[in-house]
């Protein structure tokens, strides 16, 4: 428990001291990983401790981040009592979703969660009026602010970002090394056992998608009050898939697993699109006096390569595989 | 002082209407800002513009196309002296047709490639997300995204469209015609998300004003793969069926009213945006023989070609049918694409007459540009003279309507500027830095 501490608060103090040395570049980039990052936490603890396999989060995200950014549109409340709203939206979307998809098991819960998000969706399509639809909406910069803090300052947003992980990713790991979070665990392993053992694993289930929603929820309510903007992209499916790879890459059922991934996945797109691809095209043009503009938006293949690679080499994750190898204590 | 469909068009100022009449007569006569006399360099450093690009997603056919037109406008500005007798240096960055990307592209623009200024891009939900961003990094945004985002005032100071019309204008100026010569009741299929509420809220607005109304407003879901079942409600007293962008399924959709209606139809009236990169004379498409779109730029070169248009066309390597030079089933994205090469040339004419020299001139940047009103046909701006209200960051330009015949888009109709022109919404001159 100790070294768990010790682990989880250097990792929050390494975040605090990088601070001041990241370049303006990385400096936004890591905001805003750690807002992704505290969503991959939430599916994590489905996902990663209790292994169900959502296909539909994205649903809680963007509950959060619509039930903050129209309190803030329509009804011209400040970001601070809005992003309590987003959070409590997120809550009762995954209450009820848990209700409902919980009665399901292995692919039926799949389907069920990915069905529930694509209703979420055309929701917010329909609701254009309101929701502008796929265009989505702006919040102002005027109203991003908590008192005398601006929340679009470079600077606060990091912080207010890395406030926001550091609690979900301390919440987290004090679930998931607890009683319950133990419960959690054993569902994923045999789920039957648990229930042989006197438990109610829906009971247990429930807790774990209700916390994994309301952490998506903090997540979409923190990305549109930090960078300004509400859309519906955000509650499609590709949006799903993101947390899932990134817990997948990371380490599914490790506390650090999803901070890792969502670091790694971010890199990994911004260099394949942004230098690795086009820099390879550049190079057939200039040595072969072909031009290549298909080469440069193939860097989707690589990113999927190097997920096959994984899939591979390091089924467990990269630090699932660190936990195997170097560390079993790794939480 | 009215237009042509009877607007009040108070909000268009002395200014702007008797500066943009002398202007436009002065087309090409080499006298306009912007056209010539660079300033003395102060570096010899390149100009960096971050181009935001689809080259995935949904819009990656469109980004394939605007690439090429950006790639060649700033070939031919290199080639004729550069910005300031700077050269200019693309940095292009894929977007990913998506919002949250499209914010992360800016930010590295600004913050990493240390770009002047950004520029792009066609989703509108991609530059609605990138804007907040750009306004907060002061980075100015040059857009060409024809979504009315920029002139409804939900953006910022540093966004602006100048090299495009926004949908708003392309719908309301359609409907002189439309009720003039197609007819007066129609029935509308559309989207049903953000783009064709638009186009319905815009339309029927402005058929009303024509005497006209549609009669029935048919939404398709999204992710529609068949459309029999929307068909029949169709009002059998419809003279007029307009239909926009219903996605990827545009093919199905043609055949589909095809088989329903047979040869006893009525007129149809589209946006050309579902069909942009698609060959018209494509298998399956034959139904559209004899209908009418809207084109923002006529795909084919027609008799009336201009030298302007004969020049871009050979520049961006399209051929007289609108698809590449070296290959003839490359369809371009040709209605949209020429706002890239425009908003480029704008780009330099509003820092020659900023004078500008590095990013603290940005500000000199956005303030030269909105103190233009006019921009005339040229070279920089093929597709026509547009006027550019610096208020809401909107430039406003001829519209055209093609009717397919023989398996072409013959140009039947252009639109008065003015059919374009509406009421300002917002005044982002008024808005601090």
């Amino acid at each position: 428990m100790i070294r768990s501490i010790l682990l989880h608060g250097l990792v929050i103090a390494a975040l605090i001291a990088l601070e001041p040395m990241l370049s303006e570049y990385h400096h936004g980039n890591l905001a805003r990983i750690m807002v992704l990052a505290t969503y991959a936490v939430g599916y994590n603890v489905l996902f990663g401790y209790t292994g169900l396999l959502s296909l539909g989060h994205a649903m809680f995200f963007a509950a959060g981040m619509y039930g903050c950014a129209l309190m803030v549109r329509l009804a011209e409340w400040s970001v601070g009592p809005a992003f309590l709203v987003g959070v409590a939206c997120a809550l009762i979307a995954g209450i009820v979703v848990g209700f409902l998809a919980l009665r399901t098991i292995g692919v039926g819960f799949m389907i069920v969660t990915l069905m529930f998000a694509e209703a979420a969706y055309l929701t917010i399509l329909y609701y254009n009026e309101y929701t502008r639809g796929d265009e989505g909406f702006t919040i102002p910069q005027s109203v991003r602010a908590i008192g005398t803090l601006d929340l679009s300052d470079t600077t606060t947003r990091y912080f207010a970002a890395l406030t926001l992980f550091s609690i979900c990713l301390i919440a987290s790991a004090a679930l998931v090394q607890s009683k319950a979070g133990r419960v959690l665990i054993a569902i994923r392993e045999n789920e039957d056992r648990v229930r042989m053992l006197g438990f109610d694993p829906f009971r247990y289930k429930l807790l774990a998608l209700v916390t994994s929603a309301v952490m998506a929820g903090a997540a979409g309510a923190a990305y549109a009050v930090l960078f300004g903007y509400a859309g519906a992209s955000f509650a499609g499916v590709q949006y799903s898939i993101f947390p899932l790879l990134w817990v997948l890459l990371g380490g599914p059922g490790t506390t650090l697993g999803p901070l890792l991934g969502a670091v790694l996945m971010f890199y990994l797109v911004d260099y394949a699109s942004g230098t690795i691809m086009p820099g390879l095209a550049a190079l057939v043009e200039t040595q072969f006096g072909i031009e290549a503009p298909g080469l440069a938006s193939a860097w989707l293949l690589l990113v999927g390569v190097a997920l096959v690679l994984l899939v591979l080499f390091a089924p467990r994750g990269l630090l699932g595989t660190v936990r195997v190898r170097m560390i079993p204590w790794l939480p | 002082m009215a237009s042509a469909d009877g607007n009040d068009m108070t909000k268009l100022d002395r200014r702007t209407v008797l500066g943009g009449a002398a202007l436009l007569a002065a087309s090409g006569s080499g006298l306009l800002p912007g056209l010539s006399g660079y300033a003395q360099a102060q570096s010899s450093a390149p100009i960096k513009i971050g181009f935001q690009v689809h080259r995935t997603g949904i819009g990656a056919a469109y980004g394939r196309w605007y690439d090429r037109t950006t790639k060649a406008a700033a070939k031919l500005i290199n080639d004729t002296g550069g910005i300031n007798g700077r050269p200019i240096e693309i940095v292009a960055e894929d977007d990913g047709t998506d919002p949250k990307r499209g914010a992360e592209v800016i930010e590295k623009f600004a913050t990493k490639h240390e770009c002047d200024v950004a520029f792009g891009t066609l989703f509108s939900h991609v530059v609605i997300g990138s804007a907040p961003r750009a306004g907060e990094l002061k980075l100015p945004y040059f857009v060409v995204s024809e979504g009315h985002h920029v002139a409804s005032g939900m953006l910022n100071r540093y966004t602006l469209q100048p090299g495009i019309t926004d949908v708003k204008s392309q719908v309301q100026s359609m409907a002189p015609w439309v009720a003039d010569n197609l007819g007066k009741k129609v029935t509308m299929i559309y989207p049903d998300f953000a783009f064709g509420h638009d186009h319905r809220d815009y339309f029927s607005e402005a058929i009303e004003r024509q005497g006209g109304n549609v009669i029935s407003k048919i939404a398709i879901p999204p992710r529609e793969t068949s459309f029999f079942k929307y068909l029949p409600k169709i009002p059998k007293e419809t003279e007029v069926l307009y239909h926009v962008m219903v996605g990827p399924g545009v093919l199905t959709f043609v055949k589909e009213m095809g088989e329903y209606f047979g040869d006893k139809r009525p007129e149809i009236f589209g946006f050309i945006d579902s069909l942009e990169a698609v060959d018209i004379t494509s298998p399956g498409l034959e139904f559209l023989e004899g209908s009418h779109f809207w084109e923002g730029y006529p795909r084919y070169a027609g008799p009336d070609q201009t030298e302007h248009d004969k020049f871009y066309r050979a520049a961006v390597g399209v051929d007289n049918n609108g698809a590449s030079l070296s290959d003839p089933k490359d369809v371009s994205t040709y209605a949209h694409m020429f706002g890239c090469w425009e908003t480029l040339h704008i780009l330099k004419a509003g820092m020659e007459a900023a004078d500008y020299k590095g990013p603290k001139d940005r500000q000199a940047l956005i303030e030269a540009v909105e103190n233009m009103d006019v921009f005339p046909e040229s070279r920089a701006h093929p597709q026509g003279s547009k006027l550019f209200n610096g208020r809401t960051h909107q430039a406003f330009a001829h519209q055209h309507i093609s009717k397919v015949e023989g398996g072409k888009l013959v140009p039947v109709h252009k639109t008065s500027i003015f059919d374009t022109y509406y009421e300002d919404e917002v005044d982002y001159t008024k808005m601090s830095f």
